[in-house]
C-alpha cells in the first residue's frame, strides 16, 4: 500500500473547482432510496452546497443547516466556536492544506435541548470531467441535551478522478448525543480522505459508524476528545475491499478526565490484493481514572495477497482503568460452518452466510431501522457480487457500466 | 443382545445400522465397536456416564470433520454414510440436537431456516418456498417448542439462556423435519418447565415414520420422552441394552454396577 503521505502527495495533481456549479435541480435528480427514513438532504455539488431556495436553513426549533460559507457570513460566534476541536488536535498536513483551501461544507448547529427527529443526510455528489480536489469543511455544533443523527453518503459517479478531502470538526456539549452514520462507496481511481476532530463534554454521547463498501483509497481519521466526566464514544466501522482496493483507519481517542468509556469495533472483509489497517490508539490521562475502554479488529482474509495491518494500541498513564484490546486476523468460524451445514445449508452458501453474519454485526449497530435494513441489505449484495455503488441513486443508475467487483467466498 | 427382537417389530424399517464402529480422535480410540440397529417409529436412549463416547457418536453421524472412522460401518436407509457431505446426510433427514448450539451474531433464524429448508428441498426436487410459504410454516412450528415472536427474529442463539437454545434446536427439527434426530444432552442445562417444552415437542414431531435417538446423562429427560430402548454406552462400547425400564435402575443405582459388570465380564 502506498503510504498516507505517498498519497497526500498526490493532491497537486488535482484541480480545485474555486467557484460553485451554476445551480442544479440535484433533489431532482438525486433522491436516496431508503424508505421510510425521511432524511433532510443536505446535498453538496463538486465540493459546493446546493439548494434551490437558500444557502442557509434556520428551523423554528432554532436548527441551522446549510452551507458553511452561508453560515460564516451569518453566525460568525457560532462559526468560531465550532471550531474549537480543530484546535485541540494535532493536526496532519491534509487537515492544514483544508484549513487553507477549503471552499464550503456543511454548518449544522442545533440548539440546547432540540432533540432533532429526522436524521440529516450529506451527500457529497461528484459529477466532474476533470480531475477534482474537492475540499469540504463540516462543523457540526450540538448545545446541551440536544440530539441529532446523521448520514453521510460519499458516493463518486464514474466521469473524472477525484481526491476529497474532508475534514468535520463535531462538538457535544453537556449530554448532547449524535450519532454518525458514513457510508463510503467509491471507485477505484478515487481517493478519500475523512478526517474526523470530536470533542465531548460531560456526559455526551458519541456513536460513529462507517461502512466503506468500495474503496479507491479511503482513509477514515478520526480524534475523539473525552474533555469531562461519564462521555461516551462508539466507533465502528466496517471495510469491503476487494480488487485493488485500499482502506485505513486510523483512530485516536484520548480520554482526558476520569469516568469516560470509549469502545471500538473495526472488521473488515479483503479479496484479492486489497489492502486495509487499522491503527486503534487510545491514550489514557494521568488523572483518567475509572476509564472503560475497548478496541477490536477482526479480519478475514480471502486471499494470501491481502494485506491487513492491524495495530490495537493502548497508552495508559493511569492506575484505576478497564481497557482491553485485540486484534484477530483469520478465517471463519469452523463450529459455526459445521453447525449451519449440519442443517443442510451447503458450504459455499454456509460461508456467505457467515461473512454476512460477521460483516452485518457493524449495521446492527444502526439506530435507524430503515437505514438498518438498507446497509444490511447492501452489505449481502456486496458479498454476493451484486452491489456496486449505491445503485437505486439515480446519479448511478444513470449511467453505469457496472462496477461490480465480487467477493468470492469460495476463495476462503 | 444389541438386537432385540422382542421391543423392535421386524416389519419396521431399518433406518440407522452401525456395525462395529471404530472411532479415533487424534490417534486416541474414542467407540470401541458400537452396534446399533435403530428402526423407524423407533426411540433410543443412550446412556452413559461421562466421556464414554455419547457426543462422538453423535458427531460421527453428522459427519464432523476431526473423527476418523478406523473401522465399521454406518448405514442410514441403506446408504453408506461415509460417502455423504455433512450437508448431504442433513438433506437426506439426519438432525443433530447439539448439547452446545453455537452463537451465530448476525444471522437471523428465519434467514437461517429459510435458506436451509430451501437447500434441502432444491436437494430433493421440490421448488423452494416463497416467503409467504415460509412464513406460515415457521408460524405453525413456532407453535411446537412455544417459541415466541421476540426469539425467532433474533440472531441464531445468540444471547440465548440454555434453555432458549434448547428450544431453538428443536424449533429447526421441527422445521426440517427429519426421519432420523439425534439429540445430543438436550436435557443439560434445562429447568423443569424448559424441559417440559422441550419433550413435549420431540414428542409432537414422533411419527411412524421417523426415529429419534437421545443421549442424555440422566433419566430425568425420559420421563418426558419415554424411549422404546435404552442402551449403555460404557468404554466406547454399548455393554446393556434393555426396555425403558432400564433407564429408572440406572437412576436408582448409578452407574457403577454397569461399570463392575462390563470389568467382570472382561475378565471372564
Amino acid at each position: 500500500m502506498k503510504s498516507f503521505a505517498e498519497h497526500t502527495q498526490q493532491l497537486k495533481n488535482y484541480r480545485l473547482q474555486l467557484q460553485p456549479d451554476p445551480y442544479q435541480p440535484v433533489e431532482e435528480y438525486f433522491t436516496c432510496q431508503v424508505s421510510n427514513m425521511g432524511s433532510v438532504m443536505l446535498p453538496l455539488l463538486n465540493g459546493w452546497y446546493v439548494h434551490k431556495d437558500s444557502q442557509l436553513t434556520i428551523y423554528p426549533d432554532g436548527v441551522i443547516a446549510g452551507s458553511l460559507k452561508a453560515a460564516m457570513a451569518q453566525y460568525p460566534e457560532l462559526v468560531q466556536a465550532s471550531l474549537k476541536p480543530l484546535e485541540d488536535h494535532k493536526q496532519d498536513e491534509l487537515t492544514i492544506s483544508n484549513k487553507e483551501q477549503f471552499t464550503d461544507g456543511i454548518f449544522l448547529y442545533v440548539p440546547d435541548n432540540v432533540k432533532v427527529e429526522k436524521p440529516f443526510q450529506i451527500v457529497s455528489l461528484v459529477n466532474s470531467r476533470e480531475d477534482l480536489l474537492i475540499q469540504n469543511r463540516h462543523l457540526i455544533h450540538l448545545g446541551q441535551n440536544a440530539e441529532l443523527s446523521i448520514i453521510q453518503c460519499d458516493d463518486s459517479t464514474k466521469y473524472g478522478k477525484t481526491f476529497l478531502n474532508i475534514v468535520t470538526a463535531i462538538t457535544l456539549n453537556r449530554q448532547a448525543r449524535l450519532h454518525y452514520y458514513k457510508t463510503e462507496n467509491k471507485e477505484a481511481e478515487s481517493l478519500l480522505f475523512n478526517h474526523l476532530y470530536v470533542n465531548q463534554c460531560a456526559e455526551s454521547f458519541f456513536h460513529s459508524n462507517a461502512i466503506t463498501f468500495n474503496a479507491g483509497y479511503v482513509c477514515n481519521d478520526i480524534h475523539v476528545n473525552l474533555n469531562e466526566p461519564f462521555a461516551e464514544a462508539q466507533l465502528y466501522g466496517l471495510y469491503l475491499v476487494d480488487k485493488t482496493q485500499q482502506c485505513e483507519n486510523r483512530i485516536k481517542v484520548s480520554h482526558n478526565c476520569p469516568d469516560c468509556k470509549s469502545f471500538q469495533l473495526y472488521k473488515g472483509i479483503m479479496d484479492d490484493e486489497a489492502e486495509a489497517s487499522f491503527h486503534g490508539h487510545v491514550v489514557v490521562q494521568p488523572d483518567a481514572q475509572r476509564t472503560n475502554a475497548f478496541q477490536t479488529n477482526r479480519n478475514i482474509l480471502l486471499t494470501d495477497k491481502t494485506k491487513i495491518n492491524t495495530q490495537p494500541f493502548l497508552e495508559i498513564y493511569a492506575d484505576d482503568v478497564q481497557c482491553s484490546h485485540g486484534a484477530t486476523v483469520g478465517q471463519l468460524d469452523d463450529e459455526a460452518l459445521y453447525y449451519l451445514r449440519t442443517r443442510g445449508i451447503g458450504e459455499r452458501s454456509a460461508r456467505k452466510l457467515l461473512m454476512f453474519a460477521f460483516a452485518n454485526e457493524i449495521c446492527q449497530h444502526v439506530d435507524i431501522q430503515a437505514l438498518k435494513d438498507r446497509l444490511s441489505d447492501m452489505v449481502q449484495r456486496r458479498l454476493n457480487g451484486e452491489l456496486t455503488i449505491c445503485d437505486q441513486c439515480m446519479l448511478h443508475n444513470a449511467d453505469n457500466g457496472g462496477l461490480i467487483f465480487p467477493i468470492d467466498p469460495t476463495k476462503l | 443382545m444389541h438386537h432385540i427382537p422382542y421391543l423392535c417389530s421386524p416389519k419396521k424399517h431399518l433406518m440407522l445400522k452401525i456395525e462395529n464402529l471404530h472411532v479415533s480422535i487424534k490417534g486416541r480410540e474414542i467407540l470401541k465397536g458400537v452396534n446399533l440397529e435403530v428402526h423407524a417409529g423407533e426411540v433410543h436412549a443412550i446412556m452413559g456416564p461421562n466421556g464414554t463416547g455419547k457426543s462422538t457418536l453423535a458427531s460421527v453421524i453428522a459427519g464432523k470433520e476431526g473423527y476418523e472412522v478406523t473401522e465399521g460401518n454406518i448405514y442410514y436407509k441403506g446408504k453408506n454414510l461415509m460417502d455423504l457431505s455433512i450437508e448431504d446426510r442433513a438433506r437426506e433427514g439426519i438432525f443433530i440436537g447439539f448439547q452446545y448450539p453455537v452463537e451465530i451474531p448476525g444471522v437471523s433464524i428465519a434467514n437461517f431456516m429459510r435458506t436451509a429448508l430451501n437447500e434441502i428441498r432444491q436437494y430433493r426436487g421440490l421448488d423452494p418456498l416463497n416467503g409467504a410459504q415460509f412464513l406460515k410454516l415457521m408460524n405453525e412450528k413456532k407453535k411446537v417448542v412455544e417459541l415466541t415472536e421476540k426469539l425467532s427474529n433474533r440472531s441464531v442463539n445468540e444471547g440465548f439462556s440454555g434453555g432458549e437454545k434448547k428450544r431453538n434446536e428443536i424449533f429447526q427439527m421441527a422445521m426440517l423435519e427429519p426421519t432420523l434426530s439425534i439429540l445430543d444432552e438436550t436435557d443439560s442445562g434445562l429447568d423443569i418447565d424448559a424441559l417440559r417444552i422441550v419433550a413435549n415437542g420431540v414428542n409432537q414431531l414422533k411419527n411412524q415414520d421417523n426415529a429419534t435417538i437421545v443421549i442424555t446423562h440422566y433419566q430425568r429427560l425420559l420421563d418426558y420422552i419415554v424411549p422404546d430402548v435404552v442402551h449403555v454406552l460404557f468404554d466406547g462400547k454399548i455393554v446393556k441394552t434393555g426396555p425403558k425400564e432400564l433407564a429408572l435402575e440406572l437412576e436408582k443405582r448409578g452407574y457403577d454396577w454397569i461399570k463392575e459388570e462390563y470389568e467382570q465380564h472382561k475378565l471372564s
